[in-house]
């Protein structure tokens, strides 16, 4: 009882401050977040006040094993559930902007138009799916490979639910006029430093539980694991190192001005596709491709180069963002070599990946699991060429500035990133909710095709896209007159904005299957089905020829 | 020693590392910590980094408040403000953009994406009656157009809580505000976009601001004002044709 009590008066601190910041504030947006963290105080006193346990509820909804389990499951399991709810969110929003591009009716202003919800889109995908993602594969893994529990249990539990403050924070943010302007780190300074709290949490005790490992050798996952998380850590507070205008308001001012920041935000933003979506994603594949092939990894010592040359590189190779821009020519070229570099250890990974499956191949056709893994690790190949290739500062000025750089993008991230994670929950569900099998591995095989075709789908269009409008631009008559005004540039390109939205729309269908597949198999429930990969028998056609007689 | 032996013992002292999560954690850190510091530190202190032109300034508040509302809407995931050096980039939008006309830009909005034209030096190309009726409704005077509505604009009175506070961070993050520039700062706003307002010295403060109302309803100031106001002094502050500047151009920003 002593403890409830205790409780209500945090929350209603909490509370009374906000309610301060609100009345205090001369910013709306301000004073609607403050508004949200008063209505999360509210709820919380009152969940508190009506049951000395609200987690237990929430708990049964979505059906987890009582009881403690051998390793510390519990945040990984609301880790897969967060993930997939953010990851249809984070669909949901590019298909809607997608459609928007080919319908600007669709723009509902001010809050739904184009420029706020593509932030929302971009955040929720990478940081909310993605990082959910992390969050909890990084957690199973670690304890598994260190066969230990996780270090810190209550801090574990503040690092998920204070991500997902985080997200909600951040995403409301946007759709409010929130944001500082600068790609894939829009949240503001007060939305930053709570990350940065979050952040180091999730760094104490990832540690914490590497040195509690049973096992004398750290496995590589958790090599790119760490990495990932420091290396976040730095690019976050840097890049974001702003003034605020006052204590009580949202807006603040970037630290750095134009050369200085554009640079410091492509070394952050380029990254943030190094460390977060790359690093973090190999440490899933170095440890569930193996799992799942029930094979070891293909190659230690290639393992520990790819490791350190991709860590190295990667780092450099922000400024081909910039190409042909004011930033110095030296810096350009920098990044322009590197980038090139990076082309190697790149797929001295992706062979890595690949290779494990040695003497395993034959699964690829009878398990959609390891299918979704070798797809994945193929899209990561194919977009860890193209990008060293759009970095040659000759492509770069056709391709820079137009759509196939999104293509690029997306089929990184909707064929790595996506596929690879899709895989990975298909593996932890039924081991995290002790249940015997999936309740379908047919609707696997559906969510597979959907997921490939839109990706097809998604990046032919964009291709075409790009380099139409990139050729229209510098396109020049006989009269040495420039061709195309630029309008004509944006009406050719509607019917591949149509196609990338229905691509988009294939995508997402598979992932609303993913979730159906995933609610089921929570429930424990098994799909009557056909076992994958059986060769029909066809029992009329198993007998030998018998020569006729002759009539 | 084989060279086979040597490999095997690059591999054999990785195990330290493997064993150690401080020295695995230090070592990572080092290894992503050179790019950036090789990459970006320079740039704070080699002089040409950024070569000085004459006519830069910093914004004036309206303008300020329009550039924040800029960001706000996140004209930036559509719009770059960096025309590089190319023929056909240079005839469509001007002369391509110099380090300098973004040295007051806090955050820089260079953009990545043009599913809409450079705005770099879009100030003066269009009448400020054009502005307004294409951010109320874009496809009435551009019918393929794909971007957003914005007549909101015209609705909302220009809202900036405390303008001074805002040019006092700026200046504490780099921009030369003069203290009149500060104490001015709340009057400054309004009187950029109200005619029958005394705008004072804000014209020599401010070289080259345009004073005037930008709406088309000189009874209010709004946001449309303000967001005018900004994309009509957009690369105005540099005449890049002058002979002093050409003469600056070739002396500094060499092989582009």
């Amino acid at each position: 009882m002593e403890s409830v009590v205790k409780r209500l008066g945090v929350w209603a601190l909490v509370l009374l401050a906000a309610i301060a910041a609100i009345a205090l504030t001369p910013d709306s947006g301000f004073a609607i977040h403050m508004g949200i963290v008063a209505l999360v105080a509210v709820i919380l006193i009152g969940v508190t006040a009506t049951s000395y346990d609200p987690m237990a509820k929430a708990q049964s909804i979505f059906k987890m094993p009582p009881g403690p389990s051998r390793y510390d499951d519990d945040v990984i399991r609301w880790g897969v559930i967060a993930t997939m709810f953010w990851g249809l969110a984070g669909l949901l929003a590019g298909v809607f902007i997608a459609a928007q591009l080919a319908f600007p009716q669709l723009n509902l202003e001010p809050y739904l138009n184009f420029g706020r919800v593509r932030p929302l889109h971009t955040s929720a995908v990478i940081f909310a799916f993605g990082g959910n993602a992390l969050l909890a594969t990084s957690f199973y893994v670690v304890q598994r490979t260190c066969r230990t529990t996780l270090a810190f249990p209550a801090m574990a539990r503040f690092v998920f639910w204070g991500y997902q403050l985080f997200i909600v924070l951040a995403a409301t943010g946007y759709l409010l006029g929130i944001s500082q302007g600068k790609e894939y780190a829009e949240p503001e300074w007060y939305v930053d430093l709570w990350l940065t709290v979050v952040w180091l949490c999730y760094l104490a005790v990832f540690v914490g539980t590497l040195l509690r490992r049973h096992e004398p050798h750290i496995y590589v996952a958790n090599w790119f694991y760490l990495a990932f998380i420091v290396t976040i850590a730095m690019l976050h507070v840097v890049n974001n190192l702003a003034l605020p205008v006052s204590l009580l308001g949202g807006k603040s001012y970037s630290a750095f001005a134009g050369v200085q920041d554009a640079l410091t935000q492509w070394w952050y933003g380029h990254n943030a596709v190094g460390f977060f979506l790359t690093a973090g994603f190999l440490a899933m594949m170095y440890y569930f491709v193996p799992k799942q092939a029930n094979r070891p990894v293909y190659s230690y010592r290639l393992s520990i180069i790819h490791f350190w040359s991709l860590i190295f590189l990667y780092i450099w190779a922000g400024p081909h963002h910039l190409h042909y821009t004011a930033l110095p020519d030296w810096a350009q070229t920098l990044g322009m070599v590197f980038s090139v570099m990076l082309w190697m250890p790149s797929w001295g990974g992706m062979i890595n990946g690949l290779m494990t499956l040695n003497g395993a191949w034959d699964k690829v056709r009878t398990d959609p699991i390891i299918r979704m893994m070798v797809l994945a690790l193929a899209f990561y190949g194919m977009s860890t060429f193209e990008g060293p290739m759009l970095s040659i500062k000759a492509v770069n000025s056709l391709s820079h500035y137009t759509d196939w750089t999104i293509g690029h993008v997306h089929s990184g991230a909707l064929g790595w990133n996506g596929m690879i994670t899709f895989a990975c929950v298909y593996y932890l569900v039924p081991r995290l909710w002790q249940k015997e099998r999936l309740y379908s591995l047919r609707m696997i095989n559906w969510h597979f095709w959907l997921a490939t075709l839109g990706i097809v789908f998604y990046a032919s269009s964009m291709w075409v896209a790009g380099i139409t409008q990139g050729l229209m631009w510098r396109e020049y008559g006989a009269d040495g007159y420039l061709v195309n005004s630029f309008v004509d540039t944006v009406a050719a390109l509607h019917p591949m904005y149509i196609l990338r939205a229905v691509g988009g729309l294939m995508y997402l269908s598979g992932a609303i299957i993913m979730a159906w597949n995933i609610w089921m198999t929570i429930a424990g429930k098994q799909r009557i089905e056909a076992p994958m990969g059986d060769t029909a028998h066809d029992e009329a056609a198993d007998r030998p020829i018998v020569a006729q007689p002759a009539e | 020693m084989s060279k086979n032996a040597q490999h095997s013992d690059v591999f054999e002292g990785h195990k330290k590392l493997e064993k150690n999560v401080t020295l695995l954690g230090a070592a990572t850190l080092l290894v992503v910590a050179i790019g950036g510091i090789v990459e970006i530190a320079p740039l704070f202190w080699i002089d040409n980094t950024i070569e000085k032109v004459e006519g830069m300034r910093p914004y004036t508040p309206l303008e300020q408040a329009g550039r924040d509302i800029y960001i706000r809407e996140g004209c930036y995931t559509c719009h770059s403000q960096m025309i590089r050096p190319f023929r056909d980039e240079v005839e469509r939008y001007g002369h391509y953009s110099l380090a300098a006309e973004s040295m007051y830009d806090h955050p820089f909005q260079w953009g990545s994406k043009r599913t809409g034209p450079d705005l770099a030096r879009v100030g003066g190309k269009y009448s400020d009656d054009w502005h307004v009726q294409h951010l109320k409704a874009p496809r009435s005077v551009v019918p393929e157009s794909i971007m957003p509505n914005y007549s909101f604009l015209a609705e909302a009175e220009l809202n900036v809580p405390d303008p001074a506070a805002n040019l006092t961070a700026l200046r504490r993050v780099g921009v030369p505000y003069s203290d009149t520039d500060i104490a001015q700062a709340k009057t400054d706003l309004m009187a950029q976009a109200n005619p029958d307002a005394d705008a004072g010295d804000l014209a020599t403060r401010y070289p080259k601001a345009q004073i005037r109302d930008y709406d088309g309803d000189p009874k209010r100031v709004t946001e449309m004002d303000a967001l005018v106001a900004y994309l009509q002094m957009l690369g105005t502050l540099v005449d890049v044709n002058s002979a002093a500047a050409q003469e600056v151009l070739t002396k500094g920003e060499q092989g582009r």
